[in-house]
């Protein structure tokens, strides 16, 4: 017994390490058919790494204080050595966070990967979307730009739509009058502290529920109805550690390939990571011409402009938009297919998904532009066809024509 | 089961009938305790995030010298952090007003968005002075002032009013809202005074004046 064995012994007797390490990855056992859409999973904890240590870097030198925050970032990007990389890294992660949770939200979709047994995997993933969305936003205020502060005076002011309490609601998130040092203050609390801990919370809880049933896979069959009689082990089965550790980091590979081109040649992505106005101090008393939210909100912006407002209120508004959140918590009763997998599935539901997308992406284009009656319209009608995917799910897939599925994973 | 635990077994076997009741109302006394004790301690903490005294402090009334605004100019001014307009309507600005009402949402000012002594055809104390919020009731952009008539890009039936470039929507000379635009009512006619002729007061209308001088007595 070597000394390095002893000591693993020593630790093992009064911490699970060599059990931990089995259950989550040496003998943690994954369906062998994963394909390019499981890269993204992985990615997501490996930005998040990103962020965290970034983030921390960039407090070091910036001021939380809305007349030195300006100022602290642009001595950032141009005193600081290599203050510039941290915080092209920081910006560009926040969007490529985005890029990535869309894709895994969007396998998710395909391969019916929210369908029981993974109920709380997806809604504890949609609550790290939610989570995610809210650090977003707060960061953005941070750089005290036009941008920074008309955007949150926008999406502060929608609370003030809430009938009653509206008002107040949104003079205590603000805790002044306007969006004023106060609230910079305090998003940044939110932001380096309650978020990241709420959302790292979330992730280990997302892991948990994941390995307690294992994952799905494109054949969105369970791997765990075909075991080895006499190991237990499941025939289409392979351990985390080595196969797909070796898999994610091939993956990891392309995608710091990626982030490193954004970061280095194109860290403003002309305009939809970091805008231009944001290079422009927060001015109180003058607006942007043209305000536009950071493009991983442009389709709930669009869904909000797209509803008119009723009885004197944009109320109605903020519920949609609201709304197109909340639905999707309920995607895994929605659905009443036999199969899982889109493999499988038939032309009704890959027909609804397609126009889903079609949908989204659009909203995401509309809500970029400025509001025209024409691009109104086709907001309205993209508008419709998301809320339609969601709400006539329980018909359209129980008479879709389905295939059977295999009694083992294919490819 | 470790000897430090012996004598509560030992116990348990003496008298083996748990009191369900008793622990059932032990634990909802305890809960109910606790619960209240969460949502007290809570209370300074949210109240924490309400507007500070120095916030609440600046948001007091300004004074406003009008004597330097050119006929059919706009002055802005702070006010709480927000952009206040001042306006000198010319008489043909003013004659402009009432030709349009059919196109308005709320000509008559019928919401409250104004104090009582505004709730009139010019939305204004004296009517060649409008004095308005300079926040949009949409969604909280600053409207830009366009007085030119028939601007070519708001259209030739455009009056002179107030654009807002964030989401499209558009006010007339006297902040009213146009039908069909996302704003759905009026901009905020603030409390307002005029001290004399030359100055004006935000902030504070003659009426909450009398009252803190009676409250002074």
């Amino acid at each position: 017994m070597t000394a390095l064995q002893k000591l693993l012994g020593w630790v093992d007797d009064r911490f699970p390490l060599t059990a931990t390490w089995k259950a989550h990855l040496s003998e943690y056992y994954a369906p062998r058919n994963f394909n390019f859409w499981y890269f993204f999973g992985s990615l997501a904890l490996l930005v998040l790494v990103l962020q965290i240590v970034t983030g921390i870097f960039l407090t070091m030198n910036y001021k939380p204080d809305a007349a030195l925050a300006f100022a602290s970032v642009e001595y950032i990007m141009r005193d600081v050595d290599w203050g510039w990389l941290i915080r092209y890294m920081h910006s560009t992660g926040a969007s490529m966070f985005f890029v990535v949770v869309y894709l895994h939200m969007f396998r998710g979709l395909m391969y019916g990967s929210y369908r029981k047994p993974r109920e709380l995997i997806w809604i504890f993933g949609v609550l790290i979307y939610l989570a995610l969305m809210a650090e977003a936003f707060l960061g953005y205020l941070l750089p005290w730009g036009q941008m920074s502060f008309w955007g949150a005076q926008v999406i502060v002011n929608l609370f003030a739509a809430v009938p009653f309490i509206g008002e107040d609601l949104s003079i205590w998130i603000r805790g002044d009058y306007v969006i004023s040092d106060a609230t910079l203050n305090r998003f940044f609390a939110f932001h380096v502290i309650a978020l990241p801990l709420v959302l790292i919370a979330l992730v280990a809880v997302h892991l948990v529920a994941l390995h307690e049933v294992g994952s799905n896979n494109p054949d969105g069959i369970e791997i765990k109805k075909k075991k080895d009689p006499v190991t237990h082990i499941p025939l289409d089965g392979i351990p985390f550690h080595p196969y797909y550790t070796v898999k994610d980091i091939v993956g990891v590979i392309v995608f710091l390939m990626v982030f490193s081109a954004i970061v280095f040649f194109a860290p403003e992505m002309g305009g939809y990571f970091l805008e231009a106005n944001n290079f422009v101090p927060a001015d109180p008393l003058k607006t942007p011409e043209h305000i536009a939210p950071l493009w991983y909100f442009t389709p709930f912006y669009a869904i909000l402009r797209a509803v008119p407002p009723l009885f004197g209120s944009q109320f109605p508004g903020v519920v949609a938009m609201g709304l197109s959140i909340v639905l999707m918590f309920f995607l895994p009763w929605l659905d009443r297919s036999k199969v899982k997998s889109i493999r499988y599935r038939g032309p009704i539901y890959k027909t609804a998904l397609a126009l889903f997308i079609v949908s989204f992406v659009g909203l995401g284009y509309l809500g970029l532009l400025p509001s025209t009656p024409i691009a109104t319209i086709f907001a309205q009608v993209f508008s419709v066809i998301y809320f339609l995917f969601f709400l006539l799910m329980p018909w359209y897939t129980a008479i879709d024509k389905t295939k059977p599925e295999p009694e083992r994973v294919t490819g | 089961m470790p000897v430090l635990f012996k004598h509560v077994q030992v116990k348990h076997k003496m008298n083996q009938a748990v009191d369900r009741s008793k622990r059932k109302f032990l634990i909802a006394a305890t809960s109910a305790v606790g619960g209240v004790a969460v949502a007290g301690v809570a209370v300074p903490f949210v109240a924490s995030m309400m507007p500070s005294a120095r916030a609440k402090a600046a948001g007091a009334p300004v004074e406003v010298d009008i004597s330097k605004i050119e006929p059919g100019m706009l002055l802005a001014v702070e006010w709480r952090g927000k952009p206040v307009w001042v306006v000198y309507r010319t008489k043909e600005m003013l004659d402009m007003l009432g030709k349009h009402d059919d196109r308005l949402a709320d000509p008559n000012s019928d919401q409250p968005q104004q104090p009582d002594y505004c709730k009139n055809p010019t939305r204004s104390i004296k009517p060649e002075y409008l004095v308005a919020v300079g926040i949009c009731t949409h969604l909280g952009c600053s409207p830009t002032y366009r007085r030119e008539i028939g601007a070519a890009d708001l259209g030739a039936d455009w009056p002179g009013g107030f654009f807002c470039p964030c989401h499209g929507s558009a006010f007339d000379l006297a902040a009213r809202v146009f039908k069909g635009v996302p704003a759905p009512v009026n901009l905020v006619i603030p409390p307002h005074q005029f001290v004399s002729d030359s100055m004006l007061l935000v902030g504070l209308d003659s009426g909450a004046i009398k009252a803190q001088r009676g409250v002074d007595k």
